[in-house]
């Protein structure tokens, strides 16, 4: 959304289209809490410190030019989203900030309760429907860039709601599709976050980075079943009161791990994860194959200080917080990896841009907590700028050469279809939590990408014909061709680094290699994935 | 414990129709987990709304149930039967998929 507001800034006609309405889907509105941001105005933090802690979070991968512009154009957004009303929560008169791991100092902004996301998509939504110049239009499923001599002219996309193919010419293209977490069986995405855009700019020939590393959320709620709430919704609660992490034998065991918890919430993401699922593996999980959270020490008033409206919300799912502990266990979350760009967020396709999550190279192999929404605001904002330009020397055309051969592929294909895609996700899902989840072996590795490969070959052989409206069985083929290149792009750069860094954690490789201190990048060559090292830009 | 969901289903142009599912359940479970249940193990072609999954954050998810129009991923499942309804007041695109963006998101839209 922000990279749409940014291109009509510069006087640019933008087609915002989204898979399903508009800014209801995607990560941003599912976030619970922290957006980092290093302000300098009370003197005691800086853009520099937070470039440090994300560098460091990072563990040598990061891109230090992707990297420092999240950070030092961060605060800017951050007041631009506070002047347009999303209400960061304020302490005499100051932002408040909360300290999340990875940290050096206090250091998140959020808006109570529970509701930094839907506050955040909510103000990008006012902005956008403010500007004439941008034509927001939903249910479009984009399934090809057009290219024409080799740069992205526009879009072909399914218009889910008739079922008719649709072209969409234009000067300059940006993917922001967010992660692939939808991947995972267990996981806090939207049902829109499969990794299309990583899909989609592969194809068009651009180059993927660093897709091995996927971030687990370590606490993501496992049980009693919880509904109408996020199942990351547990760090809130862990920034204001920390909180007890036990196992099945209601002992704490973060500290057998080489890190403290404390009852604080110190520890990082990696390590919270690994601990959390070695406990399991050794039969002292909590009964759901997890571990117990518990504020059983914290009093109501405190309970209901940290939580507001959230305590009703748990009190209608029956979980009282003073007389028991929920079980929790990691989920697929975010994705470090993605779309190749350099610091104006442009690809190596002329005409293709990317902003957000859809971008690899900022987070290296572990995110910091918080850097997300930043990542999508800034990011958004230098790709619309970007593409602006770009579009102002390369004027949309229609060309019905570059969209007619996915317009034939769209309608191509089967009337009526005997198979169940809905199925085939969740033998994907299970595919990438068991064997690409967070922790690998070649053994896991080699078998996901033979899963992966048998799934696409059953794909192929029945491919529904688009012309239906809302035919979700059609969707879902898409979404599946999808989901089975992202999937092998994910397994084979896990099996092809041999060793454990940041959310990488390979049983067979344990510990970092200094020679793997390098970037995988991902082509397609001819239809084949090609991965190669590149050393980590200084 | 199982659930019963008479589903209404069909396109603009066609005569409804009432199908009669029986889901196996949790307790605390999701009229939105009873209809994936339905497309991954009995019928993937039901057409149903969501993107958050449970969240109840992207509210698109809003259908009939019993008459009432709620969001099916925070309606709870219970033993006795529960009708499951497209919105009245909506554009039928296909079973429970309802036209709910505004007007100017829409393709061909003002």
């Amino acid at each position: 959304m922000y990279a749409a507001i940014e291109a009509a800034r510069r006087g640019r006609k933008v087609i915002l289209a989204d898979r399903s309405l508009i800014g209801r889907g995607g990560a941003t509105v599912m976030a619970q809490m922290t957006v980092a941001v290093g302000l300098e105005e009370d003197g005691l933090d800086d853009p520099a410190h937070h470039y440090a802690d994300t560098l460091a979070a990072g563990r040598g991968l990061c891109d230090p030019a992707i990297a420092r512009l999240l950070c030092e154009e961060g605060p800017a957004r951050i007041r631009e989203m506070d002047a347009w009303g999303v209400g960061w929560a304020r302490e005499n008169g100051a932002f408040k900030r909360a300290f999340a791991p990875g940290h050096d100092r206090p250091r998140c902004v959020y808006v109570d309760f529970l509701n930094t996301g839907p506050a955040v998509s909510k103000t990008l939504r006012t902005q956008l429907n403010r500007i004439p110049e941008i034509r927001r239009v939903g249910d479009l499923l984009v399934t090809a860039l057009a290219l024409r001599d080799g740069a992205c002219v526009g879009a072909t996309a399914l218009h889910l709601s008739s079922g008719q193919p649709v072209s969409i010419a234009a000067g300059a293209t940006i993917a922001a599709t967010g992660g692939l977490t939808r991947m995972y069986r267990r996981n806090s995405a939207s049902a829109n976050m499969m990794g299309d855009g990583y899909a989609l700019a592969l194809a068009a020939g651009a180059e993927l980075i660093d897709m091995e590393f996927v971030q687990f959320f370590p606490i993501g709620h496992l049980a009693p079943r919880l509904v109408g709430m996020d199942p990351i919704m547990w760090d809130p609660f862990r920034y204001k009161l920390g909180g007890r992490l036990l196992n099945g034998r209601r002992e704490e065991f973060i500290d057998q791990y080489g890190s403290k918890d404390e009852g604080r919430y110190i520890v990082t993401r990696d390590v919270a994860t690994y601990a959390i699922l070695k406990e399991v593996e050794a039969g002292r999980g909590s009964p759901h194959g997890g571990a117990y959270l518990s504020f059983e020490h914290c009093s109501e008033a405190e309970l209901r200080g940290a939580g507001g409206p959230v305590i009703d919300r748990l009190a209608e799912n029956g979980i009282d917080l003073t007389r028991q502990a929920v079980e929790v266990a990691p989920i697929a979350h975010y994705h470090m990896g993605g779309v190749r760009v350099d610091a104006a967020m442009a690809t190596r396709v002329p005409g293709l841009y990317a902003a957000g999550e859809a971008v690899g190279g900022a987070n290296g192999a572990n995110r910091l907590s918080g850097n997300a929404i930043t990542e999508a605001l800034v990011f958004g904002r230098v790709a619309g700028e970007a593409a602006a330009a770009h579009a102002a020397r390369n004027a949309a055309r229609a060309d019905g050469a570059a969209f007619a051969a996915e317009t034939e592929r769209l309608r191509q294909g089967r009337g009526a279809v005997d198979f169940n895609p809905a199925a085939m996700v969740e033998q994907l899902q299970s595919t990438m939590q068991d064997d690409v989840g967070p922790f690998r072996t070649e053994a896991g590795l080699r078998r996901a990408l033979e899963a992966l490969r048998a799934l696409r070959a059953e794909l192929v052989a029945v491919k529904p014909a688009a012309g239906r409206a809302y035919d979700t069985m059609l969707a879902d083929w898409h979404d599946l061709e999808t989901m089975t290149r992202v999937g092998e792009c994910v397994a084979a750069a896990a099996l092809a680094r041999t060793e454990s860094r940041g959310a990488h954690q390979r049983e067979d490789f344990p510990g970092m290699d200094e020679a793997w201190r390098v970037n995988q990048v991902l082509t397609l060559e001819g239809g084949a994935l090609r991965i190669a090292r590149r050393g980590v830009p200084q | 414990m199982k659930a019963t969901l008479v589903i209404r289903r069909g396109a603009p142009g066609e005569a409804p129709r009432e199908e009669t599912w029986q889901v196996p359940c949790e307790a605390g479970q999701s009229v939105l987990d009873a209809l994936r249940w339905i497309r991954a193990h009995r019928d993937a072609s039901l057409a149903i709304r969501y993107s958050c999954t449970n969240a109840n954050t992207c509210k698109e998810c809003m259908v009939r149930i019993d008459g009432k129009t709620v969001y099916a991923c925070t309606a709870r499942l219970h033993e006795a039967p529960m009708k499951v309804e497209p919105l009245p007041n909506k554009a039928l695109l296909r079973d429970l998929v309802t036209e709910i963006a505004p007007p100017d998101e829409r393709l061909g839209g003002a």
